[in-house]
């Protein structure tokens, strides 16, 4: 006789531990984002872009011996054709294998400016955050102070002096770079820093680097995934815009801006095959990467997702 | 609300004097004097030693930036060695032409973009929509050299309609009527600076569309022309006050990109020439100009704000 009437339920049996319903794939947070992302078209054709110019850049000269080093009098100025297949420029160097040591600059010089920008800017961002106060607004001073230097000129005055090789173009980008990371840290760290599992960590004894590093910057690693892959689309722009203007890579070393500009003495005589190449590869780079950076962003977001 | 300005006034001009100590000892310690420039390539150290001790150069750099912040404030920029002119009077002779092509084209954006903006948000998800996304996600991949090459390549060098370089005029009014060979180098800038505005337009327009009172406004019976213009508009440009002000440093670097593809003698051409003879007096007073440039930017972005959205609350 039951007195609540809600239906008919099964004897409870106490000598059996009760059945488990059907347990669901996984759903963590990361998971979600990146179905997200890979549900997105244009992130996915992002991607494979991004994944075409590193396989063209880093593994093409391993099948493709081009000669770029050593000057071909003999040469100069061929269209593409029969040995050529994207021509030669005025030193007789092959275009294509030149793009191929571009990409490699390009794709290196934007990775590491863009992992220098935000090692030292999450830490920068998270450190202010957390630390609150004088010593907050002090430092947000500091990166108002460094905000307000017109970015390409210190790029450049610096780079006349320091720019010919990989390794000083990161540092020097991403010297400059680290600013907006930091202020985007800064943010997430105040609005997770009121958190409960932070003051659990507190009380449990974290010290301050172990909140940081074991707590703040693990959860606040969506927001820097998606400034990283804007920071490397506007690193590539950037070492384009020192390329182009000479201030760039030097010989051997090769960039992409570099070779615009040499074609560019020709635009008049026809050589296309020395500018719209180089070009294409530029621009479809840096969009892959925007694509990428506005994919993740959306994936990251919650209220975006469907369910 | 003067308290506000007050004190925004106050942080811009502690920011100013930081970053000018930044900029001077960066470039002092890349640059430390210009003695090998005056004296020759082959002046032995003594010389040297002895030049930089009559003119200044051995003393401690606070001192050195202290007396060339002073000889700023009275006008002095201090003397181009390698193009033997004050650094003042370089200026003067071009910033008119650089103020002209970046003014017209931040204005020509201006325009373009938020009527773009407001048509993107209100016909949003549509082929038009579409296209114009496209169309600002490839300007905004694309480094400003290789649209004025595309630029170029099309209209001057196979159309023949526009001169493949800028004016080379040294008076402002004949620039200003010679569209001919103006066209393209300000379209180059314009195109740039549309691809950020009209994205920004556009989410901001399509937030207030979703507001309650365009609701209203409609129920109403108003005509959706007076909805767009009488409510819309007003509102969603809000952004772009802040936008234009922090778009300064952007305008800067496009100037100077610019300037050099189109051989225009502006302030962006001097800069470039001043790199490759590494010209130090130029540089420094060019980069504390555009320090200043983008300050003050800031500041009337965040003054103007505060002045036309009237929620914005303050402590």
């Amino acid at each position: 006789m039951s007195l609540t009437g809600a239906g008919s339920l099964p004897p409870l049996d106490i000598t059996r531990a009760p059945e488990g319903g059907e347990v669901g794939p996984v759903q963590s947070g990361w998971r979600l984002a990146l179905r997200e992302f890979t549900r997105n078209r244009l992130a996915v054709t992002g991607t494979g872009i991004l994944l075409f110019f590193v396989l063209f850049s880093f593994v093409g000269p391993v099948f493709y011996h081009g000669n770029y080093l050593t000057s071909n009098l003999l040469a100069t100025n061929v269209p593409p054709g029969t040995g050529y297949p994207l021509g030669t420029n005025n030193q007789g160097y092959d275009e294509l294998a030149l793009l191929m040591k571009g990409g490699q600059a390009a794709l290196e010089v934007g990775f590491f400016s863009a992992v220098i920008a935000i090692v030292i800017g999450a830490l920068y961002g998270a450190i202010a955050g957390l630390a609150g106060g004088i010593v907050d607004a002090v430092l947000m001073r500091v990166v108002d102070v460094f905000l307000s230097i017109p970015f390409l000129f210190i790029v450049l005055i610096v780079a006349v002096k320091f720019g010919a090789s990989v390794l000083s173009l990161s540092l020097l980008i991403g010297a400059f770079s680290w600013l907006v990371p930091a202020r985007l840290v800064r943010g997430e760290v105040l609005t997770l820093r009121v958190r409960d599992f932070v003051a659990a960590a507190r009380v449990a004894g974290a010290s301050q680097a172990r909140l940081i590093t074991r707590h703040l910057l693990p959860n606040a690693f969506g927001v820097v995934i998606v400034n990283v892959t804007f920071q490397v689309a506007d690193a590539i722009l950037y070492i384009a815009a020192l390329g182009f203007l000479g201030f760039g890579l030097q010989w051997p070393n090769q960039d992409w801006g570099d070779l615009l500009s040499n074609g560019i003495t020709y635009l008049q005589d026809g050589y296309w095959w020395q500018i719209w190449p180089v070009g294409a590869c530029i621009v479809l780079v840096v969009m892959a990467c925007n694509l990428i950076g506005d994919a993740a962003r959306d994936a990251l977001d919650v209220r975006l997702r469907r369910r | 609300m003067i308290r506000y300005i007050a004190r925004r006034i106050g942080t811009s001009i502690v920011v100013l004097i930081g970053v000018s100590i930044f900029i001077f000892a960066l470039l002092h310690a890349i640059y430390p004097s210009p003695a090998i420039d005056v004296l020759g390539s082959r002046a032995n150290s003594t010389l040297i030693a002895a030049w930089n001790k009559q003119n200044g150069f051995d003393d401690p750099w606070i001192v050195q930036y202290l007396r060339y912040m002073g000889d700023l404030l009275r006008g002095n920029m201090g003397y181009s060695y390698k193009l033997n002119q004050s650094v003042a009077s370089l200026l003067s002779e071009v910033w008119a032409r650089s103020a002209w092509l970046s003014g017209a084209s931040l204005v020509l954006a201006v325009l373009i973009a938020v009527p773009l903006g407001v048509y993107q948000a209100v016909r949003r998800n549509t082929f038009g929509d579409y296209a114009a996304t496209t169309v600002a996600f490839s300007l905004y991949a694309m480094p400003v050299f290789l649209l004025g090459l595309i630029l170029i390549q099309l209209f001057a060098l196979d159309l023949h309609w526009f001169s493949f370089e800028g004016s080379q005029s040294t008076s402002l009014p004949s620039i200003i009527v010679d569209p001919h060979s103006m066209t393209l180098p300000i379209v180059t800038l314009t195109l740039l600076t549309v691809a950020s505005f009209s994205r920004y337009m556009r989410s901001s327009a399509m937030d207030v569309l979703a507001q309650d009172y365009i609701k209203v406004a409609r129920a109403k019976g108003l005509p959706e022309r007076l909805v767009l213009l009488r409510h819309l508009l007003r509102n969603a440009c809000l952004p772009m006050v802040t936008l234009i002000g922090l778009s300064i440093p952007a305008l800067l670097a496009g100037n100077l990109i610019t300037e050099t593809l189109f051989n225009y003698k502006g302030l962006g051409l001097l800069f470039y020439t001043a790199l490759q003879n590494v010209d130090y007096n130029v540089l420094l007073a060019y980069t504390m100009i555009g320090a200043v440039l983008t300050i003050i930017g800031n500041l009337v972005a965040d003054i103007a704000l505060t002045v036309a959205d009237p929620r914005i609350r303050l402590a």
